[in-house]
C-alpha cells in the first residue's frame, strides 16, 4: 500500500519525510572508532549506519603489478543490521557493494600504490577495507562508500620491523596512507518515474532503477546500474548531474 | 501481608523483584518464586489493588483473540485468504467468516486480492500458530488509498488515548481518517499530503515518548502548529 | 616472577570500565551495546518469529538462535571475515548462557535470532557479548527470568582476578575462566577453563565473579532505564 502512497506523493514531487527528490538525509561522520584498526570511520546517512576499517599487513606483490601495493576490499550486509540479511556467506548484493566501492578507489588511482611499495617483487603494503552494515535503511552503497574514504584518510602505517620482517600492531607511525584524491559515490535511484537521491528503506523496495556514480574532482571514474528496469539517456545524464553537485558536498565532510 | 517493593510506573527489568509476600498476585508480565512476585520484562509497574502486572514497553505483536488489527494479504488459498498481520504467524481468513457473502465457487481475488489491506478482527489464537480473523465486525473493511504506519504495539495504547482521546485529537487537528490496529499499524489518509505527514510525525513523535508525563500537552502544541 | 601487581595498575578485583547501552541498532526488536575497557560488543535481537526451515518448529517452545562475529579490523591482526570454528563455539555457549533466563515456552514454534559483534577487542568478548544480549532481549520485551551477567575471571601463581585484558592473557601461568552468572539467585549459566587450577581456585574465582556481578548488572539496569528518559 505504501508504493501507491510513495508514488502518489512523487508525482507531486514530495516525498515522506518531507524532504526535495535529491536531497540526502542527514549525515554524520565520526573519525577512529574501532581502536585495533589502523584507520576506521563510522558514518550514518538518516538511519543508516555503516562502519568500515582499515587493516594493513605486508605481504607479497600482485605478479602483474611487483612494485604496487595490495588493496583488497570486504563488505558484510551484517543480519544484524536488517531482518533481510541472513546469515552466511557474503550475499550476491554485498559482494556488488565491495566491488563497486573497490572500482571507485582504484580507478580513480586515489591511492598511490607505488608509495606502499617496500621491497620490489616481495613485499608490499596490503591494504584492507572492510566494510560492516550496522543498520540498514537504505543508500547503502553511499554510505559504506563514505565510511571507507574517511578510513583511508585518517589511517596511518603500523610501525614496520624490516629487520624480522614483523608488523608492529598497535604501534602506530605518523605516516598516513597516500591517499591524493578523494571519491565519492554517489547512488540515484529512478522511483515512481522520478529521480531521487538517498532512498530510505521504504522507498528503496520500490526502486525501478539506480546508477551509482563515483566521482573524484578530476571526473567520473565508476558506474554501475542496478535494478530490473530500464534508463533512458537523458535520465542516465540528469542523475550524473545531480551526482556531480553531491559528491562535492560529501566530500566536503571528509576534509 | 506483604511488601510492595516498586512504585506505580516505575520501569522494572527482567528479574527485578516488585513485591513480597502471598497479598499481591501475579498479573501479565509477572511471575511468582517462593515469597517474591518478580519482573519477567522490561516493563512499567501497574498496581491494581493486590494484582501487580507490567505494562511492556517494547516487542514484537503477540496475536490477541479480541483485536483488532490491520494486516496485508499474502496469499490465497482454496477456502480464504491468508493475511501479514506482523505476528510470528500469518492470519488465516476463511470465507465463512467474511461480512460478504461469498459462494463457493467465487474468483477470491474479487473481494481481497493480493497486497489489499485490511483491517480485520482476530477470532481466535491456537497455540500463537493458528490465528483465525473475520471481518464480521463493525471496524472491519478494506483500507483504500492512504499510507501504513508502523508502530511498536505496546505504544498503541497511548496512541488511541483514554477513550480514544488522543487519536480522535489527531483526527481533528489533521482532518485524516485514521485507523489505529492493535499490532501497531497505523492506517492514515487525508486530503493533504502535509496534514498526512504531520499525522505521521504526530503519531512516531506519541510512539518516541510514550512512557513520558504530560504527553497529552506535549502533542496538543505539536498539532497547533 | 609471581605476578603481584595488575599490568594496567588495577587491583585484583576491579573491573576495567564498564558502560551499557540500549537501542542501538534500530531495525532490529532489541539490540544493546556493552563494553569492558576497549572491548566492544554490539547484539542485535529480532525475534519472536517464524522459523524456517518448517520442520525444525517446535510446538512446545520457541528458539533461541545466537550468532557471534569479530569484525575484522577488531583485532591486531586482521581476522579474516567470516565465520570460524570458535566464533561457531562461542555462538553455540552465548546461547546456553542465555537459554535458562528466556521463557521459550511462550514462544511455540518462533526463533529467536542473536547477533553479536565485538566492534573492538581487548579480551572478554564472549563476556561482554552475553552482557550485550541479555540487554538486548529484554529490550526487545521478551519474556526473561532475569538478566544475565558475564565477566571473565583470571588465575595466576594462586591468585584471582577479575576482567583480564589481552595482555593478561598473554601473562604466563594465566588461566583465563569465562563466567555468566544471574544476578537475582547467583547461578551459573556459562562455564569454561582454559589453564591449571585447584578447586580452591576455582571457588574463589567463581565468588568473586559473583561479587562483581552486581555492578555489571546496575550498569545494565542503568542502560534499560536511560532509554526511558
Amino acid at each position: 500500500m505504501n508504493k501507491e502512497y510513495i508514488v502518489g506523493l512523487l508525482e507531486k514531487s514530495e516525498r515522506i519525510d518531507g524532504r526535495k527528490l535529491d536531497a540526502y538525509r542527514k549525515i554524520t561522520v565520526e573519525n577512529g572508532v574501532s581502536k585495533n584498526a589502523e584507520g576506521s570511520a563510522r558514518v550514518k546517512i538518516g538511519d543508516t549506519e555503516v562502519i568500515a576499517g582499515v587493516k594493513m599487513d605486508v605481504g607479497e606483490p600482485y605478479f602483474d603489478s611487483q612494485d604496487k601495493g595490495v588493496l583488497i576490499m570486504g563488505a558484510e550486509l551484517s543480519p544484524l543490521s536488517s531482518e533481510d540479511f541472513e546469515p552466511g556467506p557474503p550475499s550476491t548484493q554485498a559482494v556488488e557493494l565491495a566491488r563497486v566501492v573497490d572500482r571507485g578507489i582504484r580507478e580513480s588511482n586515489s591511492i598511490d600504490m607505488k608509495k606502499l611499495c617496500i621491497k620490489k617483487k616481495e613485499k608490499v603494503w596490503m591494504v584492507f577495507i572492510d566494510i560492516y552494515i550496522v543498520n540498514a535503511d537504505g543508500n547503502l552503497l553511499d554510505a559504506a562508500a563514505l565510511a571507507s574514504i574517511a578510513a583511508l584518510k585518517n589511517a596511518k602505517f603500523p610501525e614496520y620491523d624490516e629487520k624480522n620482517e614483523r608488523v608492529k600492531y598497535g604501534e602506530l607511525s605518523k605516516k598516513s596512507i597516500p591517499l591524493d584524491k578523494l571519491p565519492i559515490a554517489c547512488t540515484l535511484y529512478k522511483v515512481g518515474g522520478k529521480i531521487l537521491a538517498d532512498v530510505s528503506n521504504e522507498e528503496e523496495k520500490i526502486v525501478e532503477a539506480r546508477l551509482t556514480v563515483t566521482m573524484t574532482e578530476e571526473g567520473i571514474h565508476g558506474m554501475q546500474k542496478g535494478g530490473d528496469k530500464t534508463l533512458s539517456i537523458k535520465e542516465i545524464d540528469e542523475m550524473v548531474k545531480i551526482a556531480e553537485v553531491r559528491t562535492k558536498e560529501l566530500r566536503a565532510l571528509i576534509k | 501481608m506483604g511488601e510492595l517493593k516498586v512504585k506505580e510506573k516505575e520501569i522494572v527489568v527482567p528479574g527485578e523483584v516488585l513485591a513480597n509476600g502471598m497479598d499481591f498476585l501475579p498479573g501479565e508480565g509477572v511471575y511468582r518464586e517462593k515469597d517474591d512476585l518478580i519482573a519477567s520484562k522490561l516493563g512499567l509497574v501497574n498496581v491494581n489493588s493486590r494484582l501487580v502486572k507490567l505494562i511492556p514497553l517494547s516487542g514484537r505483536y503477540i496475536a490477541k483473540a479480541g483485536d483488532t488489527v490491520i494486516g496485508t494479504v499474502v496469499d490465497i488459498t482454496f477456502g480464504g485468504w491468508l493475511m501479514d498481520i506482523g505476528a510470528v504467524n500469518n492470519a488465516n481468513l476463511s470465507i465463512k467468516d467474511t461480512s460478504e457473502y461469498i459462494g463457493r465457487d467465487a474468483d477470491l481475488t474479487q473481494y481481497y486480492n493480493f497486497g489489499d489491506v485490511v483491517c480485520v478482527k482476530i477470532n481466535k489464537v491456537i497455540r500463537s500458530k493458528m490465528i483465525d480473523i473475520t471481518t464480521k465486525d463493525q471496524e472491519c473493511r478494506k483500507l483504500k488509498g492512504g499510507m501504513l504506519i508502523k508502530i511498536n504495539p505496546s505504544k498503541v495504547p497511548r496512541v488511541i488515548g483514554k477513550g480514544g482521546s488522543m487519536v480522535s485529537m489527531i483526527k481533528e487537528s489533521t482532518g485524516c481518517r485514521i485507523t489505529v490496529g492493535q499490532n501497531g499499524v497505523v492506517w492514515v489518509s487525508g486530503t493533504d499530503s502535509k496534514k498526512e505527514k504531520l499525522a505521521r510525525d504526530v503519531i512516531k513523535k506519541i510512539e518516541k515518548e510514550a512512557h513520558k508525563e504530560g504527553l497529552t500537552d506535549k502533542i496538543k502544541e505539536f498539532l497547533k502548529k | 616472577m609471581a605476578y603481584t601487581k595488575r599490568l594496567d595498575g588495577r587491583k585484583f578485583d576491579e573491573m576495567r570500565e564498564i558502560e551499557g547501552k540500549v537501542g542501538v541498532v534500530k531495525n532490529a526488536d532489541g539490540s544493546a551495546m556493552f563494553k569492558f575497557g576497549d572491548t566492544i560488543a554490539i547484539a542485535a535481537v529480532y525475534g519472536p518469529k517464524d522459523l524456517y526451515p518448517r520442520f525444525m518448529q517446535n510446538p512446545k517452545k520457541g528458539k533461541l538462535r545466537c550468532y557471534y562475529d569479530m569484525i575484522s579490523f577488531s583485532v591486531n591482526e586482521r581476522k579474516r571475515p567470516g565465520p570460524d570454528r570458535r566464533s561457531n563455539e562461542i555462538g553455540l555457549v552465548t546461547e546456553k548462557s542465555l537459554t535458562p533466563v528466556l521463557s521459550l515456552e511462550n514462544y511455540p514454534n518462533a526463533v529467536i535470532d542473536v547477533f553479536v559483534q565485538i566492534v573492538q577487542a581487548n579480551a572478554g568478548t564472549r563476556c561482554a557479548g552475553i552482557c550485550a544480549a541479555s540487554l538486548a532481549l529484554a529490550d526487545a520485551g521478551l519474556d526473561m527470568k532475569d538478566l544475565v551477567c558475564a565477566v571473565s575471571a583470571g588465575v595466576v601463581d594462586g591468585k584471582v582476578l577479575i576482567d583480564i585484558d589481552k595482555y593478561e592473557e598473554d601473562v604466563e601461568g594465566m588461566t583465563d575462566i569465562p563466567v555468566a552468572i544471574l544476578p537475582r539467585t547467583g547461578e551459573v549459566s556459562l562455564l569454561q577453563l582454559d589453564g591449571k587450577v585447584n578447586r580452591e581456585e576455582l571457588k574463589e574465582a567463581l565468588e568473586l565473579v559473583k561479587k562483581v556481578s552486581k555492578k555489571i548488572h546496575n550498569a545494565q539496569k542503568k542502560a534499560l532505564q536511560e532509554k526511558f528518559k
